[in-house]
């Protein structure tokens, strides 16, 4: 193995590889900063290209692209409130805060590192743990699916600690709209009121960017001094080396988000827009300080972003060893290794393995191009927007929100779902209800549902469905994990307001994040 | 020689245009006599990656070539396809707009959805190039070496066995639905987003087998078994592997991928564009492709593939009746 990954190291010191990665790299960034447009559909749209290039090329500039597609998803995450990509949100939940208070120059880094850090964790362990990783990930049945996204809404009362109850209503209001279109497993037709373009459902990343993006548009068109710039507070200038130190500081989060990230690529199916949430929700755990989480704490962006990225190098495991796609966009690399007659599997490593081990280092190589390019191109897209005014930047944010919600599924209806969703998230947000709580729902709620029903059908053999549920060993840790993730924060808020006996209130998160926007004025 | 045949086609065309639907005859003629003059959008009812999806990433070059105009490949996944196929019944019939369609998904949904938001016969069919056969696989290591030991085992224990597939009242739950039948047996089917969310659910041992498509086998190599392949003969890429009629069971069947255009798309552009497509599946490095990937190439044209949706609807009719009075 070594020596097939000095082979994999030596090809792509090639000049001509270097160019290809960097290419993919810059192009990914900037498909994945659009909203609307993901990783999957840029990596589509590439896919003729691949045809007249060699293997060894299509694949290493498909993995470039894929790298900086994730990590691009964060710029307007950061910047304007509108995540490119489900695997961004969030990163826009702390990374728009602080653009509001002008230290988004400071986010931006924190998105490069993290997105670099992920990006090489994930590729280690894809070096030198795939098997075992792989066999693992074929443990997570239905059930588990099931397990994980219960799991994944206890989020929502550590994002809005303080105002559960409202955080709640949220979340339900998200597995409502889970519920539109057609029912996962069984299809039937529910709550598409007779109209046959809801067939579809809610589309996840035209209701994230109606949800999230709408209300601050609404916010900026409704200020007084209509021609000032889109920030009260100047922007924040620091030092490089103070921010990257400021960065890297915390290195368990970097680690530990990456490790994450990297784990939740491996299951196959989920990807990013479940790891970004995870490693967020539990860096906002550990942290000494959970009350800065919410109001722009760059260690919640570097913590979303690191995930992401992990799950790059996590989803490549199970996707090159058991021709199982790990993340939605491994599929399409599945597509072209079979277009290029190449099998996924354990022999791809040996018959083909400088191949595999040139692209696995073209990940590691494109994960380490992110980093100037981020801290150049991306530091200055972000003084772009920072210093661009009102009157400008409002329909300049219409645009791409427009634009990106049709983009997914080339679809006006799409682009009025997304607007509706962002209107009601705008007067949603004046009763204290965030847009967070409901993308979470979202996604999640398809998720149960389906390995709900999955997990009973597969299990009808047994003499009681529905026990499985709590009967499998990788289950039951992840019911402790939930009851752990519900019990623990409201252990410690209880011990707090013992200790602080009729003290100041906590403030929630998503109160002074509507605080923050509605008194600046 | 060409010129005159177009011009006949265009006034044939005209005909039934004038006989069909008058709104959308005005320049009518002209239009499809000078087709195709500007690019065309390929449409791809699900999303990126898929079966479907690559079948046309494949098709693009070379029916650039044939058609002599820009393709662009745009994906409008939802519903199973249905989101697609109901905008296409609401499309300009100008054939600048053309549409994958898969069978049976688009006989099925009209039938068991109330509002699927169109009828099989809107699809105006073009061409059916390519299929992919149903094929049941186990993993490696499962107790079942052969169909027989897995029919046996489903007569032992009713229900206890589970499939999983890709989709509800797709080509493979409606395969298990025909093995069921033909076979005597109950079997539990178990449906998965795709063909790629189903794999794992196999290989971890979620479920005990999997009705997936040709392309698979390939995909997963010696990590599964393979009993059988719904086809009347055995596959030339694939000889080892008996058919289910070979197994005594009379079980053939799949997916099979085509292009539809909306209704009332004159017959000469249809034409036009059958005859491309026909072109492009002679193409000698997408057969090649095609060939890799065990997809089976089917030249049905556009009476051929109509008559073909019929006959497969008559046959699903009959098959989901049943099911419903049971």
């Amino acid at each position: 193995m070594f020596e097939l990954l000095g082979v994999g190291i030596a090809n792509n010191l090639a000049p001509s590889m270097l160019l290809l990665v960097l290419v993919g790299t810059v192009a990914g960034m900037a498909i994945g900063a659009m909203p609307g447009l993901s990783a999957t559909m840029g990596l589509a749209l590439l896919v003729p290209f691949t045809f007249v290039m060699d293997p060894t090329a299509a694949l290493v500039l498909l993995g470039a692209f894929y790298m900086g597609a994730i990590y691009g998803g964060s710029f307007t995450a950061i910047l304007v409130n509108a995540p490119g990509t489900p695997s961004s949100v969030a990163t826009a939940l702390e990374g728009f805060p602080m653009t509001k208070k002008g230290k988004s120059e400071l986010a931006v880094v924190g998105a490069t590192m993290g997105s670099f850090f992920g990006g090489i964790i994930g590729v280690i362990a894809l070096i030198f743990l795939a098997p075992p990783l792989a066999e693992f990930s074929l443990r997570f049945g239905p059930q588990e699916y099931f397990w994980v996204a219960v799991f994944g809404l206890t989020i929502i009362i550590s994002m809005s600690a303080g105002s559960s109850l409202k955080g709640l209503i949220g979340g339900a209001l998200g597995l409502m709209l889970a519920l539109i279109g057609i029912a996962p497993v069984g299809g039937d037709v529910r709550f598409t009121f007779g109209e046959p373009m809801l067939q579809g459902g809610i589309p996840l990343v035209p209701a994230m960017v109606g949800l999230f993006t709408i209300p601050e548009v609404i916010r900026l068109i409704a200020r007084k001094g209509r021609s000032a710039e889109m920030l009260d507070v100047d922007e924040d200038r620091q030092g490089l080396g103070a921010m990257l130190r400021r960065v890297l500081s915390k290195p368990g989060n970097l680690i530990r988000s990456s490790i994450i990230g990297t784990v939740v690529g491996i299951m196959p199916g989920a990807g990013g827009s479940v790891a970004n949430l995870v490693a967020y929700s539990e860096a906002k755990r550990v942290s000494p300080h959970p009350e800065t989480y919410g109001k722009g704490e760059v260690d919640g962006v570097v913590a979303a972003e690191s995930a992401n990225n992990g799950t790059v190098g996590g989803g490549m495991i199970p996707t090159l060893t058991l021709g199982v796609p790990g993340t939605p966009p491994d599929a399409i690399i599945i597509g072209v290794l079979l277009l290029h007659g190449l099998r996924p599997g354990a022999e791809l490593f040996t018959s083909s393995g400088d191949l595999v081990y040139t692209f696995i280092i073209a990940l590691a190589v494109s994960a380490v191009m992110m980093v100037p390019v981020g801290l150049i191109g991306g530091r200055a897209l972000q003084r772009g927007v920072v210093a661009m005014p009102t009157r400008y930047l409002a329909p300049f944010i219409m645009v791409l929100t427009i634009v990106g919600s049709y983009a997914v599924r080339n679809s006006l209806v799409d682009v009025v779902i997304m607007l509706v969703l962002g209107v009601l998230a705008y007067f949603l947000s004046l009763a204290g209800i965030s847009a967070a709580p409901i993308v979470l729902g979202l996604i999640l709620g398809t998720i149960a549902e389906t390995g709900f029903v999955q997990g009973l059908l597969t299990a009808k053999g047994e003499a009681i469905p529905w026990l499985t549920f709590f009967t499998r060993p990788l289950s039951i840790v992840l019911i402790v994990l939930t009851l752990a993730s519900v019990l623990l924060p409201m252990l410690s808020a209880r011990r707090k307001r013992q200790r602080a006996d009729g003290g100041a209130e906590p403030t929630s998160a998503s109160d002074a994040h509507l605080s923050d926007s509605t008194t600046k004025e | 020689m060409k010129r005159i045949a177009k011009a006949t086609m265009a006034t044939l065309a005209t005909g039934a245009l004038l006989v069909g639907c008058g709104s959308s005859a005005g320049g009518g003629e002209e239009a499809a006599a000078n087709y195709p003059e500007r690019p065309i959008d390929y449409v791809i009812a699900f999303d990126a990656g898929g079966e479907s999806d690559i079948t046309a990433r494949l098709q693009q070059a070379p029916l650039q070539e044939a058609l002599g105009v820009d393709i662009s490949i745009t994906n409008k996944p939802g519903g199973g396809g249905a989101l697609g196929w109901s905008e296409l019944t609401r499309t300009a019939p100008d054939g600048y707009t053309i549409m994958g369609h898969n069978l049976p998904h688009i006989i099925v949904q009209p039938m068991m959805r109330d509002d699927a938001g169109y009828e099989t016969e809107q699809l105006k069919q073009v061409y059916i190039f390519q299929s992919t056969p149903n094929v049941l696989m186990v993993p490696a290591d499962s107790p079942y070496k052969t169909l027989d030991d897995f029919i046996a085992a489903a007569k032992a224990d009713p229900g206890a066995i589970s499939v999983g597939g890709s989709g509800t009242y797709g080509a493979n739950h409606i395969g298990v639905l025909q093995l069921n039948e033909a076979a005597g047996i109950d079997t539990t089917y178990t449906p998965f987003s795709g063909t790629g969310a189903a794999t794992p659910a196999l290989l971890g041992g979620h479920v005990d087998a999997l009705m997936t498509y040709t392309p698979m086998i390939n995909q997963l190599g010696d990590q599964v078994r393979v009993l059988g392949v719904a086809t009347e003969e055995p596959m030339e890429q694939i000889p080892d592997i008996p058919t289910f009629t070979s197994q005594e069971v009379d079980l053939v069947g799949g997916a099979y991928r085509g292009v539809a255009v909306p209704p009332d798309t004159p017959d000469a552009i249809v034409g036009e564009l059958a005859a491309a497509i026909e072109e492009v599946n002679q193409d000698p490095e997408l057969v090649e492709k095609f060939n890799e990937q065990l997809f089976v190439l089917e030249n049905m044209g556009p009476e051929e593939a109509t008559e073909f949706t019929q006959e497969r609807k008559e046959v699903l009719t009959e098959l989901l009746g049943d099911l419903e009075e049971a």
